[in-house]
């Protein structure tokens, strides 16, 4: 399980800043949002890997916390989450007026000659 | 002491109720809007000015020298906490002089430029304010993100391609920067189990040797996504082109948001790697030294060629963000209470020059820069200049004129760090700690780097002098015509409002480094920080 995650982060981040570095706009926002799926899934990591265990409490109230998984990570991803999708739109909304001002979407507003 | 507490939370939460009050007014209200707008600014002022005293207050009783808030009353390492010191309270008064300066200048017109103008600009304080009391890591990147959103909508007011081109890489950068803010929280988490900087502090020498690598590749990783913000060297490269397509009273506020970054930098170095912190003291350091020292070369040769005003104020940004970071790589208690002082004489003067940009480019041609510097290279072919003579005599200066005039000489010596003003104090009171590092009177050995540290903070200085008086003399002196712009009372009154309050800290200069000092002090003894967050920093049996 570690590996596959490892792996998955791994091709996500690859992908991610390849196409963050490339000069068309809409790769950029992929790449962007690849990016943050990438650490979206390393926080999650960074809460230790458990299979089948509850996130918070169990029914039935009080157990052993050594049974649960970290609540803490989890609730960075959702803030991440929403505040990744929140300042990705706003870049798409830039995106779409820079396309509309420059004719083009080189990141530059310019096609290289 | 009681309902002083709760001052705490207002920083936050007034800009947060204005801003969506706002919201809901109509589009078309503009004056109801700047007043409602200002009238918050002045309020998160005061407020800003009562906590420091506040801040400053307790110190002398002898008790903890900063106090905390707990939200929702819950104990702090579970749950997030706002903590006040002498720091977070001086840049809470810096950001919202700073912020009443720009939205007096703005109802002038740039307020009716675009949509939601007032709106974007307190939400952005709410950021600021949350980013400099807050407590804990992850808040911090909440805050953090509440800045920058309001600072993509701020920086795109008044739209034309330049901006949205400047908009695109800034917001493009900043949302990669936030993405590694991300990754370092997250190790920090995983390798230390917890996010609130007091109790991290006093985790970390707890960390297992095997874990200690990880932790320290985390706190590096945060380290560079504050350095993107702060503008270092080799990551500083959108900041100009971004503040200058900027309107001018957004640039104005946004010359704190680069000082955010040195505040983060300044308070996690020195909270966590403290002198006492075995192993890791003084971690990033040096890189920090040589990369302010980069930056400020880097700034000074930007300075020198610069084309443009706006982009002279951008690497005047750059040099004291070069300076400060620095400043904060020795981390000897007099060099960072100088650089303190020289943080707000600097924000408060390339604020002012930022505003004072807008008012001299209005009526001049774009071309008169670019001579500026082209001219002394190329020879100045001015034989017109003796059929002018008869002309010259006598020739009335207007009283626009004069004022910005006399304001560009003032910026440009606050700048440059010469007497009489402001600027001069702070970069003596550096240059003084960093080669006095014992204190007056005990001979120290000084390390080549701090030698080479003072010659570029004196070479920047004097290049910035020549590049401010090159463009100065081709704007007032020796304009190729007379036009003389035409500007109104509140667009004047903040500027000179801004370059008095830096010849007040010239004259309260003792008061202020005093203060700094203090605030210098106890930010390299966290220990009382570390206590006022986890020791009685919540209501004891409060309703809960």
């Amino acid at each position: 399980m570690e590996l596959t995650l490892a792996i998955a982060i791994g091709v996500l981040t690859g992908s991610g800043v390849w196409l963050v570095l490339r000069p068309r706009t809409y790769q950029l926002v992929i790449g962007l949002s690849l990016l943050s799926y990438a650490v979206n899934l390393f926080i999650f990591s960074m809460g230790r890997l458990r299979v089948g265990a509850a996130p918070v409490l169990g029914p039935g109230g009080a157990g052993n916390p050594a049974d649960l998984a970290d609540p803490v990570p989890q609730a960075l991803v959702l803030t991440a989450i929403v505040i990744g999708f929140a300042t990705t739109a706003l870049l798409l909304v830039v995106l779409l007026v820079a396309r509309g001002l420059t004719r083009n979407d080189h990141v530059d507003g310019r096609e290289p000659n | 002491m009681d309902w002083t507490r709760h001052l705490l939370i207002v920083p936050i939460l007034l800009p947060l109720i204005t801003g969506a009050a706002l919201l809901l007014i109509d589009e078309l209200r503009h004056t109801l809007k700047a007043l409602l707008s200002i009238a918050s600014g002045v309020l998160l002022l005061v407020t800003a000015i009562v906590l420091m005293r506040l801040a400053d207050g307790v110190a002398d009783g002898g008790g903890a020298l900063s106090s905390s808030y707990a939200l929702a009353n819950w104990p702090a390492p579970f749950a997030i906490v706002l903590v006040l010191d002498r720091l977070s309270a001086l840049m809470l008064a810096l950001a919202s002089t700073l912020a009443l300066a720009a939205l007096v200048f703005s109802t002038a017109r740039w307020h009716r430029a675009g949509p939601h103008f007032h709106t974007l600009f307190q939400f952005m304080l709410m950021g600021l304010g949350g980013a400099f009391l807050t407590g804990d890591l992850f808040n911090l990147f909440v805050f953090f993100e509440v800045t920058l959103a309001a600072s993509y909508g701020l920086l795109l007011h008044g739209s034309g391609a330049f901006r949205v081109r400047a908009g695109l890489h800034y917001i493009a950068i900043n949302l990669a920067a936030s993405l590694l803010f991300l990754i370092g929280v997250s190790l920090i988490y995983g390798t230390a189990g917890t996010l609130n900087m007091a109790d991290l502090a006093v985790r970390l020498p707890g960390v297992p040797a095997e874990d200690r690598a990880l932790l320290h590749a985390g706190v590096a990783i945060l380290g560079i996504a504050f350095l993107v913000k702060a503008g270092m060297w080799p990551l500083c490269f959108w900041l100009p082109s971004a503040y200058m397509a900027a309107a001018a009273p957004v640039a104005a506020i946004f010359v704190v948001l680069t000082k955010v970054g040195t505040y983060v930098l300044l308070r996690l170095s020195l909270l966590l790697f403290a002198p006492e912190a075995q192993g890791a003291a003084g971690f990033g350091g040096t890189v920090l030294l040589w990369g302010g020292m980069a930056t400020i070369l880097f700034a000074t040769s930007g300075v020198l060629s610069s084309q443009s005003l706006g982009r002279l104020a951008g690497f005047s940004v750059l040099i004291s963000a070069g300076t400060l970071l620095a400043a904060v790589g020795i981390g000897n208690t007099a060099v960072v209470s100088g650089a303190l002082f020289y943080l707000v004489s600097s924000s408060l003067s390339v604020a002012a020059f930022f505003l004072l940009i807008e008012l001299v480019e209005r009526s001049r041609e774009p071309a008169a820069d670019v001579l500026s510097v082209t001219m002394e290279a190329y020879g100045d072919e001015t034989d017109e200049s003796e059929e002018h003579e008869d002309q010259e005599v006598g020739v009335t200066v207007p009283g626009a004129l004069a004022i910005l005039s006399v304001s560009f000489g003032c910026v440009a010596l606050l700048l440059a760090g010469l007497p009489p003003l402001s600027g001069f104090i702070a970069k003596f009171a550096m240059l003084t700690g960093m080669l006095n590092p014992d204190g007056l009177g005990s001979i120290a050995e000084i390390p080549g780097s701090i030698w080479l540290l003072v010659a570029l903070v004196i070479l920047s200085g004097l290049a910035t002098l020549v590049a401010m008086m090159r463009s100065g003399v081709r704007i007032f002196w020796t304009p190729l015509e007379e036009l003389v712009p035409r500007v109104v009372m509140v667009e004047v009154a903040p500027i000179v409002a801004l370059l008095a309050l830096c010849a007040v800290l010239t004259v309260w200069g003792g008061p202020m480094l005093s203060y700094t000092e203090a605030a210098a002090r106890s930010l390299h003894a966290p220990s009382t920080y570390i206590q006022s967050v986890l020791g009685t920093g919540h209501l004891p049996g409060g309703a809960r």
